[in-house]
């Protein structure tokens, strides 16, 4: 799916604490931090100094034929031509400065994060949506890198670019600089209205587009069903709801947003005829220079840029740092508690299992097992029947412990489980878990799990204990297929 | 893209008059730097305020003109963009809807899926991009480089001279940068794909400790993205800076050119700053023309794949055979079928089932057990063979009438995220008596009528908020509703219980009676009372008859029984 705004504004809870881990993350990097932001500043100040030179040379170059100072002229077009050279080598070195560093800073997070996941208890994946924990690791840290690798620098180049600009047109003519007072308002009058009106409608646009792609899933995983009750044409017509929904959403943010570009151009167009308008005036008066008033339309330019752009820095900001906040929220989760100290390893288990009074519900308040106890000797096959939700699944997460009961015990060998270690323990058991579980990778790989070096005939030889060899076998690539 | 145009046609007129306003809108901004020029050339020297107001003036009218000629017809492309997104999508949505089962095979759902979502996206993008640059851009292009002609066609050269180098820089760059960032996406969706699996298997791989393995396999693919991210990055980084050097070095030629030709008396320096004005116009036009190609070519392979869909040839088509006089309501006459069209997945089946009568089918994971059930329904064609309903074939039969036979639960069926009512109604329509007789045979009514909101509870998709029995009596009370001929219920008594199971028998025979039924179990106690067992093993049958019969003929059916039943054959085991 294409990435769009997520709509409105969000806001951290706790921004300075956000902030100041984010902080930490930078810290870590701090001499290339350093130079990001020296090159930052170096670049833009030459850049700044461009207008002025060729303001100058024009001024050299004179109105009248026959009068023109060549020498003044090469003299700044030379220096023009090495200080915009310069300060295009010194933005690719910090383009490059910063990706090097905000591409540490991610995969150090996304390690946390997986690092973490792989520490948490089954839990936590019970309560939490599969793609709610993807959407963290993936698009919430593209976020902060976005953030981190770009608005940061932005603001620092804003800063100066907006600074400096005005300084030289203050230094220039404080007079025109006054045309300023009514486009600047204009923009960000016109800034705060867009903000206001256009980003819930971005929103509503990418929920009805996740609406129509959600709907499609289903629709396309049931099409079976829905051919046998023929029913395609029901699902037709809610499709054409929710393509219309969708549609119109778009329709509404563009109708909008398709504002943006023309008013900023406007903007600027207005101001240039401002500036023109007074300074010809200004000229007659013999207060400026004609290479002054070139200088002062490009420095104008200059600075009016970042300002259309700053309302968009600052909601890219806000919303990498609620970013940054639900991945930190997943860094902070409790991993599953440690083993017991001194906890003894299970191995070699002969199989007696015993339960005493075992109290449990997920929901401490929603009790599924009250008082079960049972016994099972080695060897023995024990059936666990009941009607559906009764708990079955449960005893099981019980006796890997995924979960812990409230009270009572489980004893394996005579020994209570929650005082040896979980791996031990885990790896006693053989199981099928009700839902299968297959990864990507070849049907081979699969049969392989974990089992690193395995031969082709050790896995062909299960398949066939198996009784799926045949079928494996009538697959296009045969064990080299990708499970469905 | 032909397919596209056709979907365009009928807007045509609305996109002309759209194009024109734009084109006058494209045509103010090109005014401004002209008038600029004017201005300072021919207007200043006369030394008087009056003109320079009136020039001023006309400036910021141009200025209004733009912006409003602009805003209007971006909305009125943004118009006729979801006006064809609109129709593209319901013609496509309805074509998958009635593709073949092995249409849908040959193409796979997640294929269908990004057609019917990402592609339709590129091309609304494509369309409204198009009509709002496709027009601005080379006018802007085009016209910034014919008006700079006539203000000093010397200048203007000095200017184009420096166009091929951006031009091909922008180029190559994009060139390059493409395909990294189509590496870099390939890159995001394996670890995305990788956090799912292990989120997923959290349980497997905790039951086999492989946290430490899963860790270690992350930190690779996370080298990876991070590495195709910087290759990417690195690449696009260079197109600033050396787009803003061209820039800036073009600038300054204009300048050292012009003091030769104003010192010649041949151009003004009024006409120097207007193309310093000129130059960024003509620049981020050829930026735009730039984006349109990327937007294009993107727009077009989506377009593709969407009339690939759309001209896929009608599948399954009528063959009308005459209608035999025959006394069984389900025959399979020697079916051999291939899904692949390699090695038979079903061969040389055959049987016969009278109205009323019972069918187990019995065999392990992959052994064509739910092919056979596909066939019957036609969802795929035999590759030889014959299947008759009710003495006629079934490719005889038009579908609709094919299907409203069958009452049908298959493995994993779908539910949907609407009511319990509306799940098993399925748009059918059908009496509200029907409904709840269904669901009380499905032995459904009990968990229903303690729901809170009963009939109208809402399901999540999938129907992840009901136990896997509930859901398995939900989808047989929607086989049932519809009063079918034929009952086929594919593994969906595994997760009923015992006793449920037996309910539901009993029910079928007292209230649906005559209701002709196929079961496909794994467990022989599903099919324990089946009128006719077919014991399938790769393809093949491998045992046929009743119960009692199979245990005496059929060593593999035996060997299946007394592993599951042993010598209690009311046991139930599993979880």
């Amino acid at each position: 799916m294409p990435r769009m705004p997520r709509g409105p504004i969000e806001k951290p809870k706790d921004r300075k604490k956000v902030l100041l881990r984010l902080w930490t993350y930078l810290y870590r990097h701090k001499w290339m931090l350093l130079a990001a932001l020296l090159l930052t500043v170096s670049g833009n100040l030459l850049a700044l100094v461009g207008p002025m030179l060729s303001g100058k040379a024009i001024d050299a170059i004179g109105l009248t034929p026959h009068q023109v100072d060549f020498p003044t002229v090469f003299l700044y077009c030379a220096l023009m031509a090495g200080f915009y050279a310069v300060s295009s080598l010194l933005s690719y070195l910090l383009a490059r400065l910063m990706i090097h560093l905000s591409q540490k800073i991610v995969f150090r997070m996304r390690k946390e994060v997986f690092e973490r996941l792989m520490e948490l208890p089954v839990r936590y994946f019970d309560g939490h949506q599969t793609g709610d924990i993807v959407s963290r690791i993936s698009y919430d840290i593209d976020t902060v890198n976005a953030s981190l690798s770009h608005d940061l620098l932005q603001i620092a180049a804003s800063a100066i670019t907006v600074l400096g600009s005005l300084l030289m047109m203050i230094l220039i003519s404080p007079i025109l600089v006054l045309v300023f007072a009514v486009t600047i308002p204009m923009s960000i009058l016109f800034t705060r209205y867009m903000t206001k009106k256009v980003r819930p409608l971005f929103h509503k646009r990418s929920v009805k587009l996740g609406e129509l792609n959600g709907y499609t899933e289903e629709i396309l995983s049931g099409q079976r069903t829905i051919k046998a009750y023929r029913q395609e044409e029901v699902m037709v017509s809610r499709f054409d709801q929710k393509n219309k929904e969708a549609v119109d959403a778009y329709y509404n943010a563009d109708y909008y947003g398709g504002m943006t570009g023309p008013s900023v151009n406007f903007i600027n167009n207005l101001s240039l005829a401002f500036i023109s308008m007074f300074g010809a005036i200004l000229f007659l008066f013999g207060r400026l220079s004609i290479g002054n008033l070139s200088s002062f339309v490009l420095y104008s330019r200059k600075f009016s840029g970042p300002i259309n752009e700053m309302a968009n820095i600052v909601s890219e900001l806000q919303s990498a740092c609620a970013a940054a906040e639900r991945v930190f929220r997943l860094i902070d989760e409790d991993p599953e508690p440690a083993d017991v100290p001194g906890a003894w390893k299970f191995s070699q288990v002969s199989g007696d299992v015993k339960a005493e009074h075992i109290r449990f519900g997920y929901d401490p308040e929603k009790v599924i097992l009250h008082d079960l106890s049972l016994n099972a000797p080695p060897g023995s096959l024990i059936a666990i029947v009941g009607p559906t939700g009764a708990g079955k699944t449960t005893l099981i997460n019980l006796l890997m412990r995924f979960y812990d009961p409230q009270s009572g015990k489980i004893l394996l060998d005579g020994r209570d489980i929650s005082q040896g270690t979980r791996k031990s323990l885990r790896l006693s058991y053989t199981m099928v878990l009700q839902d299968t579980w297959l990864f990507s990778g070849t049907i081979f790989e699969n049969l392989a799990y974990g089992k690193k070096n395995a031969g082709r005939e050790e896995v062909e030889k299960a398949a066939k204990a198996a009784r799926i060899h045949r079928y494996i076998m009538s697959l296009p690539q045969g064990y080299d297929t990708p499970p469905g | 893209m032909k397919k596209l145009f056709q979907y365009l046609k009928p807007y045509v007129p609305r996109m002309t008059l759209g194009i024109t306003i734009k084109f006058i809108g494209a045509i103010m901004d090109l005014l401004l730097p002209w008038i600029l020029s004017y201005l300072i050339d021919n207007v200043v020297p006369k030394r008087e305020i009056g003109p320079i107001l009136l020039w001023g003036g006309a400036m910021v009218l141009a200025a209004v003109v733009a912006v409003v000629t602009n805003i209007v017809a971006n909305r009125m492309a943004s118009w006729v963009a979801q006006q064809t997104t609109q129709s593209l999508r319901h013609d496509l949505f309805r074509k998958i809807s009635y593709l073949s089962s092995s249409q849908i095979d040959s193409y796979t759902i997640p294929s269908l899926e990004a057609r019917l979502t990402t592609d339709t996206y590129n091309t609304h993008q494509m369309i409204g991009g198009m009509q709002r640059l496709g027009i601005r851009a080379p006018i802007l292009l085009l016209g910034g480089i014919l008006i700079t002609l006539t203000l000093d066609p010397m200048l203007t050269l000095v200017l184009v001279c420096t166009l091929p180098f951006i031009g091909v820089l922008v180029f190559r760059i994009s060139q390059k940068g493409i395909p990294l960032y189509k590496d870099l996406q390939k890159g995001v969706d394996s670890m995305v794909r990788t956090v799912r699996e292990s989120i997923s298997g959290i349980r497997v791989i905790k039951a086999l400790s492989k946290t430490e393995y899963e860790k270690g396999h992350f930190e690779e693919v996370n080298s990876d993205v991070v590495a195709r991210e910087k290759k990417a990055g690195f690449t696009m980084a260079l197109s600033n800076p050396l787009m803003n050097l061209f820039l800036n070095l073009g600038l300054t030629a204009v300048i050292l050119v012009g003091a030769f030709r104003v010192d010649a008396g041949l151009t003004q320096p009024g006409k120097i700053i207007a193309f310093l004005s000129y130059f960024t116009i003509i620049l981020n036009a050829m930026m735009a023309v730039n984006r349109m190609f990327v937007m294009y070519s993107r727009g077009s392979a989506s377009a593709a794949r969407i009339a690939q869909v759309l001209d896929t040839p009608e599948d399954l088509t009528l063959r009308p055979v005459k209608r035999e006089d025959s006394p069984f309501h389900i025959e399979f006459r020697d079916v051999s079928f291939s899904y692949l069209g390699k090695d038979n997945n079903i061969e040389h089946i055959s049987f016969q089932l009278k109205p009323g009568e019972t069918l187990g089918i019995i065999g392990s994971t992959g052994s064509g057990k739910s092919t056979l059930t596909s066939l019957l329904m036609r969802f795929y064609d035999v590759s030889s063979g014959e299947i008759r309903i009710d003495g006629q074939t079934v490719d005889s039969i038009p579908p609709d009438i094919l299907h409203r036979k069958f009452g049908v639960v298959f493995q994993n069926d779908a539910l949907f995220a609407d009511t319990i009512l509306e799940n098993i109604d399925f748009g059918r329509g059908l009496p509200r008596e029907e409904i709840e007789k269904a669901a009380r045979c499905a032995q459904a009514m009990e968990f229903i009528s303690h729901l809170p909101d009963g009939f109208s509870h809402m399901l999540t998709s999938r129907g992840t908020n009901l136990s896997g029995g509930q859901k398995q009596r939900l989808l047989v009370a929607r086989a049932l509703a519809g009063s079918p001929e034929i009952l086929i219920l594919d593994d969906s008594s595994s997760a009923l219980d015992y006793q449920t199971d037996a309910k539901l028998r009993k029910a079928l025979r007292e209230e649906y009676g005559g209701l002709t039924t196929i079961v496909i179990a794994q467990r022989v106690s599903s099919i324990l009372h089946a009128d006719h067992i077919l014991v399938l093993e790769e393809g093949e049958a491998i045992g046929s008859g009743t119960h009692q019969e199979l245990l005496e003929s059929c060593p593999v059916y035996r060997e299946i029984a007394t592993s599951q039943m042993g010598e209690a054959p009311k046991g139930k085991e599993g979880v």
